[in-house]
């Protein structure tokens, strides 16, 4: 079988983001199923990321496979200065796939060209975190029924932020109707709005939610980090206008679920998580379901 | 015969090639692309020149080397309205534009200083795609941008 990596959210086709959110629902009704008994991944995380971490290792040990790696480079040959070229080189000798997190923009890219065996992008950097976006797909498609013409409001940091990049991208397949929200700091780049554009998709822009709230199948929530601003004034400034609380809810679609990548700072107020439209515990849930998906498509073993 | 001499302000050569129509700006960029700093062909470089069209112009006259269509595209980046000229016994045979090439490897480094090419051993791999009428590089590796303003030659 070709060997068969997942970079980047753009390596997918529309059809299997749709069949990768289909085998999703079929892995939350059959959560154990070792269809890769005795198989090994290697979970390698040059940088930490818990949750990402043990939610890919629960995926891959429901599945019946066994997992080595490490969580942090400190006990590692990449701290007595070993190149990543040297590393992925070797371990691809020790495993049937990696999944893989990097602070180094490109550099799974750079190891599915080096590796014997499949590569999955865990997140790099700035960059891209495909699996965080299939599980946004896979929330968006269970809690609306479809992935098809959803309105979707982006709020917080649409600049810097991956998770919203990544969505864009995989939800142009869909006739998305996207509306963003954020500091004329953090506006969504030009290159992603020049995307759409050559899609023939709409977009609104604003600084504040306002009542486009009242609008949206799905509200995206992402944190504004205060290391994003160069003015500590402006930050204390906006800060609090990006915060999503109970009664902006109110008139609000009944369909309407709030998402979010985790973790969380302030932007969702407390009194919002008793509120039905909360969808954000359930989203990592469906994580451990998409990461079986993807595991288990690339692997050949479920197609 | 005035008009002639201005034409030959940079003297003419008997084989080999011109390059014609270089923004000033990019002539040492060109130098570097097409390594000839480490050519050992005699040349002429001519900077500064008066040009209708462009105000001012560099030209590179190369004494007999041929260069390759490919070699001749990696200069659009920093010179997309250049002529290329083959010469042979005083005369133009043959006249190229350059063409911007789709894919370009290991000769621009990426803008991105996060970028595993800027922090490994690895040859840069970009898509050459068009933003706001201008030049861009798209990274294989990172999938930034880098803006034709951006753009820094590997030596």
């Amino acid at each position: 079988m070709e060997k068969r990596s997942l970079i980047s959210i753009t390596d997918l086709t529309k059809e299997e983001i749709v069949r990768i959110t289909e085998l999703a629902a079929y892995f939350e009704a059959h959560p154990y199923e070792p269809l890769l008994h005795g198989r090994v991944i290697a979970s390698l995380f040059f940088e930490p990321s818990t949750r990402t971490r043990l939610s890919f290792e629960s995926a891959i040990n429901r599945l019946g496979a066994r997992v080595i790696g490490f969580s942090d480079t400190t006990n590692t040959s990449v701290s007595k200065g070993e190149t990543f070229h040297d590393t992925i080189q070797v371990i691809s000798n020790y495993c049937d796939m990696i999944v893989m997190r990097h602070p180094v923009e490109g550099a799974p890219r750079y190891a599915s060209e080096i590796s014997k065996v499949p590569i999955v992008n865990a997140g790099d950097g700035a960059n891209q975190h495909p699996s965080q976006t299939l599980l946004d797909l896979y929330s968006i498609k269970k809690t609306q029924g479809t992935l098809d013409g959803i309105n979707i409001m982006m709020v917080g940091d649409l600049k810097y932020g991956r998770t919203v990049h990544s969505l864009l991208q995989a939800l142009s397949h869909f006739d998305t109707k996207f509306s963003f929200v954020s500091p004329p700091e953090l506006q969504m780049p030009e290159e992603y709005k020049s995307f759409l554009r050559e899609k023939g998709l709409s977009y609104t822009e604003t600084t504040e939610i306002g009542d486009a709230i009242n609008r949206a199948d799905i509200v995206y929530m992402t944190r504004v980090q205060r290391e994003r601003f160069t003015d500590p004034m402006e930050y204390e400034r906006v800060k609090n206008v990006y915060v999503l609380r109970n009664g902006m809810l109110e008139g609000t679609k009944e369909n309407m679920r709030i998402l979010h990548p985790l973790p969380r700072v302030g932007e969702i107020s407390p009194d919002v998580d008793a509120n039905p439209k909360v969808y954000y515990f359930q989203q990592t849930e469906n994580g451990v379901y998409t990461r079986m998906a993807i595991i288990s498509y690339l692997l050949g073993v479920k197609q | 015969m005035a008009a002639n001499e201005k034409i030959m302000e940079v003297r003419a050569i008997e084989n080999g090639t011109v390059i014609d129509h270089i923004p000033s700006e990019a002539l040492f960029k060109i130098i570097s692309i097409l390594k000839l700093d480490r050519d050992p062909h005699r040349m002429t470089f001519g900077l500064n020149l008066e040009s209708k069209r462009m105000g001012s112009k560099a030209i590179i006259k190369i004494n007999d080397r041929y260069c390759l269509q490919e070699e001749i595209n990696r200069i659009a980046l920093v010179a997309p309205m250049a002529i290329v000229n083959t010469i042979q016994d005083f005369k133009v045979t043959e006249k190229r534009s350059v063409t911007v090439p789709q894919h370009i490897e290991g000769f621009v480094r990426c803008a991105n200083p996060k970028c595993i090419t800027n922090c490994e051993p690895v040859t840069t791999a970009f898509r050459v795609i068009e933003r706001d009428g201008e030049i861009a590089l798209k990274c294989r590796y990172c999938e930034k941008e880098t803006r034709q303003s951006q753009m820094e030659l590997i030596k």
